[in-house]
C-alpha cells in the first residue's frame, strides 16, 4: 500500500470517528446553549448507549433494532433523571458548581455501570456484517456507512428542529435570553429539561453506532466525552455546523497523527488541539462575529 | 382588572418595593413614573412574577397572580415588553413574533388564527413586515422596540406592561410608538401599564399616574392633575433639567 492509498484510508476512518465526535459534541453544545453548563456527564450517555445495547443483545437476547431503541430510551430517561435530580435542585448555583456537579454525576453513572455490567469490554456485531467495502485500495466497513448515515440524519434532524419548529425556536430564545423567554410564556425549566433529553438521546446514538468499531465498556465515556467536548470547543459551542466540522477535523487529524506518527499519540492529538484552541482562539474556529445593533 | 395590594418585594436584603398598591380598570392607560431605582421596573417584574413578591396580593380579574410562574402569568393575559427591548437577536423578526404566540401555539390554536395576529402586528408596524426575514439583531433601536411590542401583542394580552419603551429612541419614533399604544386601547380595549422616565410624554398619554420614590407610592392621581402638580413638575418634568440644558 503506497502513501496516497494510506492517506485515503486515514481520511476515511478519520471522517467516521470524526462524525461520532461531532454527535457527542452536539450534545455538549445543546446543553451549553440552553443552560450555560458544560455537561461532563455527556460521555456517560454515550457509554450507556453502547452498554445498554450490549446488555439487551447478550443478556436478554433481544434483536438488535429493539435493543438499540431500548438503549436510546433508557439513556434518555437517565438524562432526564440527571437533570431532575442533580441540576434542577441547584439551578441557582454558579455555572462552575454546576459543571462540578456534572463531573460528580458522570463518576456516579460510570460507577453504577461498572457495578451492574462489570469491567469487561464488549463488542456489538456490525449492523450489516463485517465485510469490508473496497474503495480503490482503501477499505471501509459497512458500519462506517451507518455512522455517516446516522450522523447526517441526526444533524439534519437537529437543524430542522432548531430552525423550523416552535419548540426548537423557543429553545434558541431561551439560550439567548432566558428572562425574555419567560416573559413571553416559555417555561424555561422545561426547556432545560428538554435540552438534557435531546443531548442524552443524541449521545446514546453515538454510543451504539460506534460500539461495533471500537468495542465498549463501562469507562469509554471519559475519552469519548472529552473528544466530543474538544469538537464542540473547536466549533465554538455552536449547536450546528461548527461543531460538526470541529468533530470531523478532530477525527481526521487524530487518524492522520496515529497513522503517520504513531498510534500512541492518537489521544494526545485531541488534547493538543483542545489546548491550542483554548489558548489561541477560545471562541472557536468557526464562530462568526454576529452583526448586531443595540 | 388588576389590583395590587400592599406588595413587598426584595432583592436579597434590599427592600425594593414597600407596601405598593396600584390598581387598573379595564381599558385604562396608567403610568408609573419616578427616578432611576425608584422601583418602577420591579413593579412590572413583580406582576410578571420574574421577581416574586414576598407578601401582599396581586389580583388579576379577581384571581390571584402573585404565586404563579412567569409563563402562567402570560397565560392569564398579562404580557410585558421588557426594558431595553430584549428581542431575540439571533432569530428572525418573524420568528420573534411567532414566539410571542408560543403559548397559543402550544394550546393548539390554528395556524390561520396565528397568521391573522401576525398580519395585525404588521399592520400596526409596517416596517416589521418589510424586515420580517431579517435577524432581529440587525434592526434599529426603534424597530427593535416595535418588535418587542409586537411580540408581546402576539400573545393577545388583556393587560400590556411596558417598561420604558421610549428609552434611547428619537422623539419621532417615540411619538409613533405612543400613537400605536393609544390606538390599541381604543380599538382593542387593551389595558396598559406604562413605566416611563419620560414623565411628560407618559402623563400626556395616560389617564392616571402613580409616582414612585424609593420603593413607595408617594403620589397618585389623574394624569392631568399630576402634570399640574408642583412637586411632580419640579422633580420629574424637568425644570432643573431644562436649566442644565440651557447652560
Amino acid at each position: 500500500m503506497n502513501l496516497s492509498d494510506q492517506l485515503i484510508q486515514f481520511l476515511l476512518s478519520g471522517f467516521a470517528t470524526g462524525s461520532i465526535y461531532a454527535l457527542i459534541g452536539l450534545g455538549f453544545s445543546i446543553i451549553y446553549n440552553a443552560t450555560g453548563i458544560i455537561n461532563f456527564a455527556q460521555g456517560e450517555f454515550v457509554m450507556l448507549g453502547g452498554m445498554v445495547t450490549v446488555f439487551f443483545l447478550t443478556s436478554l437476547h433481544i434483536p438488535l433494532p429493539a435493543a438499540i431503541l431500548g438503549a436510546v430510551a433508557i439513556t434518555t430517561f437517565v438524562g432526564l433523571l440527571f437533570e431532575r435530580l442533580a441540576i434542577r435542585p441547584i439551578r441557582k448555583a454558579t455555572p462552575i458548581n454546576l459543571v462540578i456537579i456534572t463531573i460528580g454525576g458522570s463518576i456516579l453513572i460510570r460507577g453504577l455501570a461498572m457495578l451492574i455490567w462489570g469491567k469487561d469490554t464488549h463488542a456489538i456485531p456490525g449492523f450489516s456484517g463485517e465485510e469490508p467495502i473496497m474503495i480503490g485500495n482503501a477499505s471501509l466497513l459497512p458500519q462506517h456507512l451507518w455512522i455517516f448515515g446516522m450522523t447526517t440524519l441526526a444533524i439534519i434532524a437537529s437543524k430542522v428542529f432548531f430552525n423550523y419548529t416552535i419548540s426548537g425556536k423557543a429553545m434558541r430564545a431561551c439560550a439567548f435570553n432566558p428572562r425574555a423567554a419567560s416573559l413571553i410564556g416559555i417555561d424555561v425549566k422545561r426547556m432545560v429539561l428538554f435540552s438534557f433529553v435531546i443531548s442524552s438521546a443524541m449521545g446514546s446514538v453515538a454510543g451504539f453506532i460506534i460500539a461495533p468499531l471500537t468495542m465498549t465498556s463501562y469507562d469509554v465515556g471519559i475519552m469519548l466525552g472529552l473528544k466530543g467536548f474538544c469538537a464542540a470547543i473547536i466549533g465554538g459551542m455552536s449547536s450546528g455546523l461548527g461543531t460538526v466540522l470541529g468533530g470531523i477535523i478532530l477525527g481526521v487529524l487524530e487518524s492522520l497523527g496515529a497513522g503517520l506518527i504513531s498510534s500512541g499519540y492518537k489521544d494526545a492529538v485531541a488534547f493538543i488541539i483542545l489546548l491550542l484552541i483554548l489558548f489561541i482562539r477560545p471562541q472557536g474556529i468557526f464562530k462568526r462575529a454576529e452583526s448586531e445593533r443595540v | 382588572m388588576l389590583k395590587i395590594k400592599n406588595i413587598n418585594t426584595y432583592y436579597g436584603q434590599v427592600h425594593a418595593l414597600k407596601n405598593v398598591s396600584i390598581h387598573l380598570a379595564r381599558g385604562e392607560i396608567v403610568t408609573l413614573i419616578g427616578a432611576n431605582g425608584a422601583g418602577k421596573t420591579t413593579v412590572l417584574n413583580s406582576i410578571s412574577a420574574v421577581t416574586p413578591v414576598r407578601n401582599g396580593e396581586i389580583l388579576f380579574n379577581t384571581s390571584p397572580a402573585h404565586s404563579l410562574s412567569p409563563d402562567r402569568v402570560v397565560g392569564m393575559g398579562i404580557s410585558q415588553v421588557p426594558e431595553g427591548r430584549q428581542v431575540f437577536k439571533p432569530l428572525t423578526v418573524e420568528d420573534n413574533l411567532e414566539l410571542g404566540a408560543y403559548l397559543r401555539i402550544r394550546k393548539r390554536e390554528g395556524r390561520g388564527v396565528i397568521r391573522q395576529s401576525l398580519e395585525e402586528v404588521y399592520t400596526l408596524f409596517p416596517r416589521l413586515k418589510e424586515r420580517r426575514k431579517q435577524l432581529a439583531g440587525t434592526l434599529s433601536g426603534g424597530e427593535q422596540q416595535m418588535l418587542a411590542i409586537g411580540r408581546a401583542l402576539m400573545a393577545q394580552p388583556l393587560l400590556l406592561l411596558l417598561d420604558e419603551p421610549s428609552m434611547g429612541l428619537a422623539p419621532l419614533v417615540v411619538q409613533e410608538i405612543f400613537t400605536v399604544l393609544k390606538n390599541l386601547r381604543s380599538e382593542k380595549g387593551t389595558t396598559i401599564l406604562l413605566v416611563e422616565q419620560n414623565a411628560k410624554a407618559a402623563l400626556k398619554m395616560a389617564d392616571r399616574g402613580y409616582v414612585l420614590e424609593t420603593g413607595k407610592v408617594i403620589l397618585e392621581g389623574l394624569a392631568s392633575e399630576l402634570l399640574e402638580n408642583k412637586e411632580v413638575q419640579r422633580a420629574y418634568l424637568g425644570k432643573e433639567k431644562k436649566e442644565i440644558w440651557e447652560r
